[in-house]
């Protein structure tokens, strides 16, 4: 941790819920881009947490903008900037509706385009601003106020439609584990073209689990497989030391799921359908790092 | 240089002489030559701008304002869906004070599907905060596109720009163009809130009611301010280059009795309307409104109008109409003609105006 | 004004022909527009073009209903389209023909433009060039000088051929 630098970027006067597991990863992602960095923020709970103007809690240039737009006004402000010279990273961060919902087009497109901008999805797995209402980044189970009796369908594969991409650079990270996060920052904004950081973002009052519980939910997520840590660099993927550890004696999923209020009323049939896929998923991309695909 | 071009061409040729630091644009009939026009310009090295093929045009208008917040000069072109697509990025451009510059190709909406000629499109979104100018010759097309970027990037407006010209009756129509060198007719941007990591700040954060109808209030302030910079500018586009514009464009009007009000092509179609009308003993005039946003200040005191929208507001009536109505207390005579392309002809036009009944409201091809 | 309507097929090059007559009346001093009508055609499909040329701006762009000159670049347009709609008592017809064709007593001149492009084998993808001889035709008709036709056509084409083709038909051109 050493090597983190002091220099905040984040002050403690955001309007953040207690708990809240975006907040120390924007702490650690703005840590490794450096001041001279521009986010774009489209409607997320980020939207909010900065403050009311003319305050910001913010110490770095923020532009919020409309729901679905973010990857396109980088593309937009990426391409401006190259053109005059500067090397000012542009960094969307949004959370999961913004991305894997409304925001996937303008996502695609940037990719597709071959930006160069680093795409940062938080992903607490609802519509977390807005009251938690569920989101196509809802685990199947997970009860959100949209979903009384728990959501009936998966979680939509974002990392695979990125993958799709042939981005030069995707990860996925934790809020649980900020040091990995800040490394794999430093490393996407080193390389030019679209990168992608997923983060698996828990949260307390959506999740229903107590706020100082965060970093430990987020530890049991990538311990019981639900949540895999990894980084695919020019399409050579590397699972990260968390979860190459997690992953030789995931804990049951159970441990993670009986932990939080959204799975309470969670059915035995979801539960095994959870399980098989965190196997399926865990199989999969050991299979890739072994570069058997 | 004196030469042919359509529609189309005239605004991409206006383009490359302003020179946006980027065009980000998705392609719509009957837009499209506009786009393809600025994307040879830019692969044969004619054009130093960056060009984004963005995925739609909802994107269009994002990475323009994406760049415009930079401190560039931006450019898009779109139609009819694509517009009305791109509503809630128009109302963005707006609020962050962005000078973005905009060609839009009037035409019909869906369903079904039709691709000529409608101003419902871009008259829908009159209530964004852009600027909206209306052409009607392809050398005016040129001239106002050219125009749009000084306006829209003066210190005293900062807001965005709207160029509307009708689907294939303007955009694919050949006539003569003249292009002009600009010089420093078109200073270079100076965007006094352009993204500065030196100088951090949050752009757009929340805004409690106390702040947000301040800014409101500034965006009016700054669009009552553009009538003058409008009209500044087009005086000095006529002193540097010949051609002279107003905020509306007035024939036969002064001793007229009877004033027709259009927009666009049609509105050039009037003219020959009133020297027939005239020929009949008709004391007519035609007042082609060029600007609706800013609306101007037009002088019809004592005049039966005519006003012929190509366009419709359902449950209300002709938007042109009822924004005459709602500002000046004139018979007006409400004429619904042109709509998704329908042939409206100058003989058409000077039977609205022999069979005048004021106060009415007469859909053409409907009514008897 | 003389307004000239030209019927001919998608891909055949009537809007182009339309648009280098404009730019050869331009090059006069005079004023021109040229007008496609665009509806849902596909290539090969009837198309209509419309050219209006004036010593004034011109400020019409309804479409031409009383047309003084109708051109007729593939006569089997006429087996589904009525080309003399409207045309003026005295309007005159211009056939892409290699033989006189009786338009119901109007003045009809005819030359066979598509001969011309075939001897110059001026063809691209298949078709025949038209539009280029075409020029010289409606030189020698009067509308614009054989001069401003040859600058237009130099403006639009590079190949020479274009020039010869339009110099054949100038030559050609029957009553």
């Amino acid at each position: 941790m050493a090597n983190i630098p002091k220099e905040e970027y984040i002050f403690k006067t955001t309007s953040a819920c207690a708990g809240c597991s975006s907040s120390l990863c924007l702490r650690h992602i703005l840590k490794a881009a450096g001041p001279d960095s521009v986010l774009v923020v489209p409607a997320c709970c980020t939207s909010v947490i900065q403050g009311i103007y003319p305050n910001t809690a913010f110490n770095i240039p923020v532009y919020n903008v409309a729901f679905a737009a973010a990857a396109a006004v980088a593309s937009g402000m990426s391409t401006a900037l190259r053109a005059a010279g500067r090397k000012t990273n542009v960094i969307c961060y949004a959370g999961d509706g913004g991305t894997v919902d409304i925001g996937i087009q303008a996502l695609s497109g940037a990719f597709e385009r071959g930006t160069d901008f680093l795409y940062i999805c938080y992903d607490n797995e609802a519509y977390s601003n807005t009251g938690m209402q569920r989101s196509g980044g809802t685990p199947l189970g997970a009860a959100t106020t949209t979903t009384p009796g728990g959501k009936t369908e998966g979680k939509k594969d974002l990392d695979l439609i990125v993958e799709a991409h042939d981005p030069p650079y995707m990860a996925t990270a934790c809020s649980a584990y900020p040091l990995d996060l800040y490394k794999k920052v430093q490393k996407a904004l080193s390389i030019e073209g679209p990168k992608f950081i997923h983060i698996l973002a828990p949260c307390p009052p959506g999740w229903r689990y107590p706020a100082d519980k965060t970093v430990e939910m987020g530890k049991l997520a990538v311990r019981t497989g639900m949540w895999i840590l990894y980084e695919r660099e020019h399409g050579q993927l590397t699972i990260s030391g968390p979860s190459k550890n997690a992953m030789r004696k995931p804990l049951p999923i159970e441990e993670y799921i009986g932990k939080q209020g959204r799975f309470k009323n969670i059915d035995p049939r979801s539960i095994a359908i959870l399980r098989q896929q965190v196997e399926h998923h865990m199989a999969r991309i050991a299979r890739e790092a072994e570069g058997i695909c | 240089m004196l030469t042919i071009a359509t529609g189309n061409k005239a605004v991409a040729d206006a383009v490359k002489d302003a020179v946006p630091a980027v065009v980000a644009a998705y392609p719509i009939t009957p837009q499209t030559e506009i786009v393809e026009q600025i994307a040879n310009y830019v692969a044969s090295g004619q054009l130093a701008s960056k060009y984004i093929p963005v995925e739609s045009e909802h994107s269009a208008m994002a990475a323009c304002i994406g760049a415009s917040a930079t401190g560039v000069r931006a450019f898009t072109a779109t139609s009819s869906h694509g517009l009305v697509y791109m509503c809630e990025m128009l109302h963005w451009a707006v609020g962050a004070r962005l000078p973005i510059v905009m060609a839009n190709a009037n035409r019909a909406l869906g369903p079904g599907w039709n691709i000529w000629a409608e101003h419902t499109d871009s008259l829908s979104m009159r209530d964004t905060g852009w600027l909206q100018v209306y052409v009607g010759s392809v050398q005016e097309a040129y001239d106002a596109t050219l125009m749009a970027f000084r306006i829209a990037e003066h210190a005293d407006v900062l807001l965005p720009v709207m160029v509307n010209l009708d689907g294939f009756a303007l955009t694919h129509i050949t006539q003569s163009l003249e292009t002009v060198d600009p010089g420093d007719f078109i200073p270079p941007m100076k965007l006094p809130h352009a993204i500065d990591t030196g100088r951090p700040a949050g752009y757009g954060t929340l805004t409690a009611p106390g702040d947000y109808y301040r800014f409101r209030w500034d965006i009016e302030r700054s669009m009552r301010n553009a009538a003058s910079v409008i009209e500044a500018t087009q005086d000095e586009f006529g002193k540097r280059f010949g051609r002279t514009y107003g905020m509306t464009e007035e024939y036969r009007c002064a001793d007229a009795e009877v004033v027709v009000v259009a927009m666009g092509t049609l509105g050039k179609e009037v003219e020959i309307a009133v020297d027939i009308l005239r020929g009949q003993g008709v004391k007519a005039g035609s007042m082609r409104l060029r600007w609706f946003r800013p609306f101007p200040d037009l002088d019809l005191a004592g005049k039966e109008v005519v006003v012929i929208d190509r366009d419709y507001s359902f449950g209300f009536g002709g938007i042109v109409a009822h924004a005459i109505a709602s500002k000046y207390d004139v018979p007006i005579f409400s004429v619904i003609a042109g709509l998704g392309g329908q042939e409206v002809t100058y003989d058409d036009i000077a039977g609205f105006v022999r069979d005048r009944r004021p106060g009415d409201e007469y859909w053409f091809g409907v009514d008897a | 004004m003389y307004e000239i309507r030209l019927h001919s097929r998608g891909g055949q090059g009537g809007v182009t022909a339309a648009k280098m007559l404009a730019l050869a009346a331009i090059r006069e001093g005079k004023f021109a527009t040229a007008c496609p009508f665009y509806g849902a055609e596909r290539r090969g499909a009837p198309v209509v073009s419309y050219i209006r040329i004036d010593d004034a701006p011109i400020k019409v762009y309804s479409q031409i209903r009383q047309p003084d000159l109708v051109i007729v670049l593939d006569m089997s347009v006429m087996e589904t389209v009525d080309v003399l709609q409207g045309i003026r008592e005295d309007g005159r017809v211009l056939i892409n023909s290699p033989h006189p064709v009786d338009m119901q007593g109007h003045p009809t001149y005819h030359v066979d433009l598509t001969g011309i492009a075939l001897s110059l084998n001026l063809v691209i993808a298949g078709s025949p060039i038209l539009n280029t001889p075409l020029m010289g035709a409606l030189a020698k008709m009067g509308y614009v000088t054989f001069d401003s036709v040859k600058g237009a056509i130099e403006e639009t084409f590079s190949d020479d051929r274009n020039v010869e083709a339009a110099q054949l038909a100038y030559e050609e051109l029957e009553r």
